[in-house]
């Protein structure tokens, strides 16, 4: 009994002397728009998808070199939709200025983010924007045009197998915007007559797990033994996909393939897919530099927090090094364009 | 339970000296309503703990009871039917687990291990993997004070103390402690052992419907991954809060307190820009520190003149 006193009064009085501190937020900070304090940094924090991602620490590189900022990432451990919210709360609370993030969820960060953009905090997103929700982040920093993406991926595939056969898709989460946008824009490709004899037969996703990715590809493998093709617009999924069809063999003039092989692409970095470059199991694949993404961000969210810089659709706007860039409609920028990868180029990128 | 509060007392210092910025009530308040759900399954938990055994489904009943609440209010059912349906359909996942783990005499650890892949599958199944609008008139509960205090933390507080009537005063509550005591010895003393394993599985399922409910509408989307990985939050609450897993053991004060000490660490270390990995990190060192104590502190040798079944 007298224990059950005492606990009920240890946390009732942690919580008064919790309550007691402070119930005005710090001075300055109630001001609702981006004020510079003079002198000060400005603050601004990564947020990417999910912690341990080769892909977002490239696009962390992007704000190497970038003096008058302190920039920090702070990754959820995973790429739930929720996974986000306490990172984006806390940080506010913390005092940043600038929050770059990669949304896991096109809508369930919406209120989290008016909050933080009602403190002050300008929002950006990079890469995964908040599809049918842009009115919540100031900008949308976009690798490349991403309606160019899925005819692009298409066309690549479709010329290494001869525009016919089946084909598959092995993506990341399944609610990512990305990826959605993306898969979309390959599935409308696949709908013109030059397409007519490709089939899509089924998209799988790995979860940007190498693990399920793995056991994803494995299964298209033996669920679609006509299977010519495979797309894998994410840089963990085709990474597993390469070393699934390393080890099955199948891969054009592979030890086990009948026929033609099957002919792997995507999207990944330069030095993931070396090896499976120089082995021919993965002849070509694309992507952007998705530190110019970094770079751009930490620019212009810089500019909005210093300098109270507004950007609408129809702007055009200079960043240091990256020349200049249009402002799209629902503030959308586009960092640059698709690079394609082979063994004839490859080893020029280190990334 | 006096080890968590110990820890409370210590950690809200040291987050006090770390994390200046912490000291900030209404972040605190604001911060809190994202713990509220897995403190709510946390209650039930301790109870189902208690008693011997464990439920590993609450996240996924979570994810389903919000999807079905989420798909009526979009069908235009009124909000008051889809709370009293939500929390029917939250009781019901619940009650299933006790039928089978009381009826059918199966191990709850399994039975849950299945209902939670079974409950999170019809989630799936249902909404796919789009995200589910809540309309407006159900959303930002958490937007709602009650003398400064957002509801949801409101409903947590007046569950709290129901609940901690209900383990420490009550007859079932006694009947809770002796099952998981002894279960043998509490069937041959004439305690309703099976009626009352299902009553802690549906007030378990209960307390997810709730939370669901208030997930919801803090979301203001239903998900079918939504509460990925609560049950165990709220089992760790449950243990750091002094329950031993084998059962007989637990306070519900001692999971409250444990529920905040879980929350100040979090929030401490995140204000604190601790990386993600570490907090991850911390709060598994924390469960082993509790589950040390615990194993310490049962090893105590009973006082001459108190009984053998002793149950704080």
């Amino acid at each position: 009994m007298i224990t059950k006193r005492v606990n009920i009064g240890v946390i009732g009085l942690t919580l008064v002397l919790l309550a007691g501190c402070s119930t005005a937020p710090e001075a300055g900070k109630s001001a609702a728009g981006p004020k510079a304090e003079a002198g000060a940094k400005t603050k601004l924090v990564f947020i990417p998808k999910s912690s341990g991602n080769p892909y977002f620490n490239q696009v962390a590189k992007g704000f190497e070199g970038i003096d008058g900022m302190e920039i920090d990432t702070q990754a959820p451990t995973s790429a739930d939709a929720t996974s986000q919210l306490a990172v984006i709360k806390d940080q506010v609370q913390r005092g940043v200025n600038v929050i770059v993030i990669s949304a896991n969820s096109p809508d369930a960060l919406n209120e989290a983010l008016d909050e933080a953009t009602a403190k002050g905090v300008s929002v950006i997103t990079v890469d995964s924007d908040l599809t049918g929700n842009e009115s919540h982040r100031a900008l949308g920093i976009l690798p490349t045009d991403f309606s160019k993406i899925g005819p692009s991926q298409v066309e690549l595939l479709g010329k290494s197998i001869g525009y016919e056969g089946e084909i598959a898709i092995l993506s990341a989460t399944a609610d990512a915007p990305n990826q959605n946008a993306w898969i979309e824009g390959m599935k409308k490709t696949l709908s013109e007559p030059k397409y007519a004899k490709m089939k899509l037969v089924e998209v799988v996703y790995g979860d940007d797990d190498a693990q399920k990715s793995s056991t994803e590809m494995e299964s298209l493998l033996s669920k679609h033994p006509k299977l010519r093709g495979v797309i894998s617009p994410t840089s963990v999924g085709l990474a597993a996909a390469a070393q699934v069809l390393e080890n099955a063999g199948v891969y054009p003039g592979g030890p086990k393939a009948t026929g033609p092989g099957v002919v792997l692409t995507g999207l990944s970095t330069p030095n993931q897919m070396k090896k499976a470059v120089a082995k021919g199991v993965v002849a070509s694949f694309q992507l952007w530099n998705p530190a110019d993404m970094g770079a751009i961000a930490a620019y212009l969210g810089d500019q909005i927090h210093t300098k109270m810089a507004t950007y609408k659709q129809g702007d055009e706007v200079e960043v240091p090094g990256h020349g200049k860039l249009k402002v799209g409609p629902k503030g959308v920028i586009f960092a640059g364009d698709l690079l394609t990868f082979d063994k004839a180029n490859i080893d020029q990128f280190d990334y | 339970m006096r080890f968590s509060a110990i820890l409370l007392v210590i950690a809200a210092a040291l987050a006090a000296i770390f994390s200046p910025r912490i000291l900030d009530i209404h972040y605190l308040l604001d911060k809190s309503t994202l713990f509220t759900g897995t403190g709510l399954v946390a209650l039930a938990m301790t109870l189902v703990i208690i008693s011997g055994n464990i439920d590993l489904s609450v996240g996924s009943n979570v994810a389903l009871t919000g999807c079905v609440a989420a798909k009526l209010l979009q069908a235009g059912y009124p909000p008051i039917a889809v709370v009293l349906l939500g929390l029917l359909t939250g009781t019901f996942l619940g009650a299933l687990n006790g039928v089978m783990v009381a009826g059918f005499r199966l191990p709850s650890f399994l039975v849950t291990l299945g209902t939670m892949a079974a409950y999170r599958g019809a989630a799936q199944a249902m909404v796919g993997a789009n995200s589910v609008k809540v309309p407006e008139g159900f959303t930002g509960i958490q937007r709602q004070l009650l003398a400064l205090v957002p509801a949801p933390v409101v409903v947590f507080i007046v569950m709290a103390i129901l609940t901690g009537l209900l383990l420490h005063r009550t007859v079932f509550g006694r009947w809770v402690v002796s099952i998981g005591t002894n279960e043998s010895a509490s069937r041959y003393a004439g305690v309703p052992v099976e009626r009352t394993k299902i009553v802690t599985f549906a007030l378990a399922g209960l307390m997810a419907g709730l939370a669901a409910l208030m997930e919801i509408s803090q979301l203001e989307v239903a998900r079918f991954d939504l509460a990925k990985g609560m049950e165990l939050d709220a089992i760790t609450m449950a243990v750091v809060g002094g329950c031993a897993i084998t059962g007989g053991k637990g306070t519900i004060g001692g999971t409250v307190s444990a529920l905040i000490l879980v929350m100040l660490m979090k929030t401490a270390m995140g204000v604190a820009n601790v990386k993600a990995e570490y907090q991850l990190t911390a709060i598994g060192v924390l469960l082993l520190l509790a589950v040390l104590v615990s194993r310490l502190d049962s090893h105590q040798p009973a006082k001459p003149g108190k009984s053998p079944t002793k149950a704080a």
